[in-house]
């Protein structure tokens, strides 16, 4: 079986050959990804019509109890209480405001509560690990949730997943579509994992790692970790307008 | 600013993604209404049955929909989002109504995008309607090499449109790549 020896040298080449700000798709050390990445170059095309913009959400699709992933059920989750808070900006540096957020993550023993995660680690009757949130007018999001655990997987002998929260989002047009993943400072195990080290670029990776925040703390409640996200650039200019749609 | 990287959807997505209602853009049976569906497969063909869709269409007279609801729909208003995920044999499925044309003479199509566990980053593509007359006006459909451009192009069956989605292979479906997603931003 494939071990970590063996993927740390996998991962090794791929820094050493190229340094991208996106992951590389085609990156075998996460052996998932052999079959499934795109072979041939990507079609540039301008975007036109509903690529121009983003689906639009409201306070009709989330609740404000969505922001907190602790009191979802009758009881306190087990683990330790955390604030995520950043803002949702555009590759120009704007503000993306009332846009949907929306995570999921493991509990506080790295075990998800999906019928697929086999890992025996307990699960938490109190914690389903899946929140939502609309930004505000600034772009700033907020969640209350619990400090995620590492959690093993089966890429190869003895892999383990960084700590992690996975992240969805939306911007102003459709072609700033994000799924990520935030990690947490100084884990261990980055330099070991092979989804987070697929990024090539090391400054793009930090992008990825949340720092901790101490004015996000709250006395005696959470700790408080502070992520910021940069979509890619929008591609409508500011004169837009819906009239010119119609 | 240079945008933060993305990183695949996982094993778990169907814990914080899909919901329920979430492929119905128009209810199932409604007069007018047309199913979209397909498979994922991957480079050896195999069913992809832990990937996820998202479709953004313009509604049957090409406007573009400005109004929420996606997530909790009412039953009546159209908001052109849609979000399925794959079942055990790769495949998902929506119930949506044909887009129009958003300006005049180009032809109409569903904007997509997949996710997957083992895909590192979403992609994009473009699911045409099915008129092959004005293929050679497109841009895209123009730019693409007529042996794959059948890809980016729905089939009609009896209950409305099919589009798989090959991520690999012989068959690999064309996928995009937008003028901001290029180069670094200072």
């Amino acid at each position: 079986m494939t071990t970590q020896a063996d993927i740390d040298r996998e991962i090794q080449a791929g820094l050493d050959s190229s340094r991208e700000h996106q992951p590389r798709l085609d990156y075998p050390a996460y052996r998932s990804s052999i079959l499934r990445h795109p072979t041939k170059a990507l079609q540039p095309v301008d975007p036109e019509g509903v690529e121009l913009w983003a689906p639009c959400f409201g306070h009709s699709d989330v609740g404000e109890a969505e922001a907190d992933l602790t009191i979802q059920h009758s009881g306190e989750p087990q683990g330790s209480r955390i604030t995520v808070s950043g803002r949702v900006l555009d590759g120009d540096g704007r503000a993306v405001p009332h846009q949907l957020v929306e995570i999921w993550q493991a509990n506080a023993a790295g075990r998800y509560a999906h019928l697929r995660d086999q890992h025996p680690a307990p699960l938490d009757p109190n914690f389903s690990g899946q929140g939502r949130c609309l930004t505000d007018a600034d772009g700033w999001y907020k969640f209350t949730t619990i400090q995620p655990g590492p959690y093993p997987w089966r890429n190869h002998l003895n892999a383990w997943r960084p700590a992690h929260i996975h992240f969805s989002l939306f911007g102003t047009d459709f072609t700033q579509r994000l799924v990520t993943q935030m990690y947490f400072p100084g884990d261990p195990l980055f330099p070991l994992d092979p989804i987070f080290q697929s990024v090539t670029d090391p400054k793009a990776r930090e992008a990825l790692i949340a720092t901790y925040e101490h004015d996000l703390t709250s006395p005696e409640f959470s700790l408080g970790y502070r992520w910021d996200i940069v979509l890619t650039g929008s591609h409508r200019t500011p004169l837009d307008t819906d009239e010119e749609l119609a | 600013m240079s945008a933060a990287p993305g990183q695949t959807v996982g094993p778990f997505f169907h814990l914080g993604l899909p919901y329920e209602g979430g492929n119905d853009l128009v209810p199932p049976g409604r007069a007018g209404a047309i199913r979209l569906h397909g498979r994922v497969l991957d480079g050896d063909g195999v069913a992809v049955p832990d990937a996820m869709i998202e479709i953004w269409q313009a509604d049957p007279d090409g406007k573009v929909c400005r109004v929420p609801g996606s997530l909790r729909r009412d039953g009546w208003t159209f908001t052109g989002f849609g979000r399925a995920a794959t079942d055990a044999d790769g495949h998902y499925w929506f119930s949506t109504v044909e887009p129009g044309e958003t300006q005049p003479g180009r032809p109409p199509f569903f904007a997509v995008t997949v996710f997957a566990r083992g895909l590192l980053d979403r992609l994009f593509t473009r699911a045409y309607l099915p008129d092959p007359d004005v293929y050679g006006a497109d841009p895209l459909l123009g730019a693409v090499a007529p042996a794959r451009r059948h890809t980016l192009v729905a089939t009609r069956d009896e209950q409305g449109l099919v589009f798989d989605i090959h991520l690999q292979g012989p068959r690999e479906t064309v996928f995009l790549s937008f003028p901001k997603h290029r180069g670094v931003w200072a």
